[in-house]
Parts: C-alpha cells; structure tokens; sequence
C-alpha cells in the first residue's frame, strides 16, 4: 500500500520544481541578447516517467526498426517558439513567461495539496478516529 | 533540487540589473558633461549581459536547465559628441568648441524603466519560490 501512496503527484511535483527554475531562469535574461527562452513539455516529460504514457513502439522482432530519436516525445529541453522575434535575438517575451510561472506556481501548490490531503487522509485512518 | 537554484538565478539577474540601473544613473548624472577635448569627453555606458550557465546544476537529462545572467563588462557608446561653439566656455578649446556628452537622455530614461521592470519580475519570482519552499517544508502538517 504504501509503495505509491502519492500516485503521480510525487512525480508531479518534482517535475513543477524543475520548471520552476527554467521559467526563473527565462525570466533572468529577459534582456540577454541571443538568449533563446526554454521549456519542457510537461505531459510528455511526466508521461516519460510512466511507463505506458509516452506512446513507444515496442521492436519485439529482430527486423522491427527501432524508432528514430526525436521522431517520438521526450522529455527533453525545448525552445520556444516566440510570437514576435525581437531584434536582439532573445526570444523571452515577458507576458508569456509570466503567464507560465504563475500557472506553474499553482499547479505546485495544487500538487502539494494532493500529498496533503493524502497524508491528512492516511493520518486520519492510522488515528480512527 | 531547483527550486533552490532560483534563488541563484533570480539573484543573478537582480545584480546585472542593477548594475544597468547605475550606469543608466551614471549616464544621466553625466548628461551635461563637457569637455574641450572630443576624446576625454564623457560618454554613455552600458552593461553587455550575457547567459551564464550553472555547471554544478545538470538537473534535466544531463542538460543545464537553469543557469543566470551576468555581465560581461561595461562598454562605452561610439557615437560621436556633439560640438558647440562656444568661446566663453573655460573648457573650450583653442578654436572656441566644446564638446557635450553622447548620452541621450530619452535613451537611458527607457532603460531605466526596463531595468525597474526586470528587477521587480525577479524579485516576484524570488518570492514565489521562497513561498512554495515553505509551503513544502511544512508538508503533511
């Protein structure tokens, strides 16, 4: 029982820490010329952390072709893709990063109140009462 | 684990930023300045930021995830001073010129706001960040 008492919120919050940084970091050289703003992309990298959601094809068979690397979602480091290029080259635009670092704050404490409520739950049950 | 690395690299930038601020203020104290010699005259500054990569933090896929901001060095602007004749001036030169300051003022009052804005982004972010860690060590109670 206790061996996933967290389900993916364990894992989610990790992942949201992560982010956390990135976005800090895009928002850190807001004015670096030649920076390019990053992210991950969040579904792909907790699915890659599951085992059956990221969608791989299985090589059962010696002539079966393993696929190429990038053709499938990984959880790797990604740019994005800005909606208006700036002259300097950076491509961190202040609204968007904004908008992403508070919905990954309150996608943290969302995860965060899972585990509470989990451990609330679990403390009510050992207690009885 | 990250969330502490924003404290770095908010941190960081909050410093380059502030750097920008006190030159932008070196610049507009110095906005009157004039000199009879072209080459001693005071010219504007500005700070070159450049990304600064963390190599102790390879906390994505072996990938530096977060990194910071720091600035390279300070360098003058090459715009030529403008001249203005006036003899009467002690610091005119032999043909009666002096020479103003390159800095235009319009200039540094937008960087300045730039530099205002940037640094309070940053300093939210510290928050955030400082909010969520407390709220993570008080986990389960």
């Amino acid at each position: 029982m206790f061996d996933n008492i967290f389900g993916i919120h364990e894992q989610a919050l990790l992942l949201h820490g992560q982010r956390i940084g990135i976005l800090a970091n895009n928002l850190a050289n807001a004015d670096t010329p030649n920076f390019k703003a990053r992210d991950i992309d969040f579904a792909a990298v907790l699915g890659s952390s599951d085992e059956q959601l990221p969608l791989t094809l299985s090589t059962s068979h010696a002539a079966h072709i393993a696929p190429l690397e990038g053709a499938l979602p990984s959880g790797e480091l990604k740019y994005r893709n800005p909606y208006q290029a700036s002259l300097d080259g950076n491509t961190v635009e202040m609204p968007v990063e904004q908008a992403a670092f508070s919905e990954n704050n309150v996608r943290y404490q969302a995860s965060l109140q899972f585990i509470n409520n989990r451990i609330a739950e679990l403390q009510l049950a050992i207690a009885g009462q | 684990m990250s969330l502490f690395n924003v404290f770095n690299t908010a941190g960081s930038a909050l410093n380059a930023q502030t750097i920008r601020l006190n030159t932008t203020a070196s610049n507009l104290a110095n906005a009157e300045s004039v000199n009879g010699d072209p080459s001693k005259v005071y010219r504007a500054r500005h700070p070159v930021f450049k990304t600064m990569l963390d190599p102790s933090d390879t906390g994505f896929d072996g990938e530096n995830a977060t990194a910071g901001v720091r600035v390279l060095g300070v360098v003058e602007s090459t715009s030529p001073p403008t001249m203005r004749y006036q003899p009467d001036h002690p610091l005119a030169n032999k043909d009666g010129y002096i020479y103003m300051s390159n800095v235009n003022s319009i200039e540094e009052m937008t960087n300045m706001i730039s530099a205002q804005r940037s640094f309070a982004t940053n300093v939210e972010a510290v928050n955030t960040a400082r909010d969520l860690l407390l709220k993570t060590i008080s986990m389960g109670h």
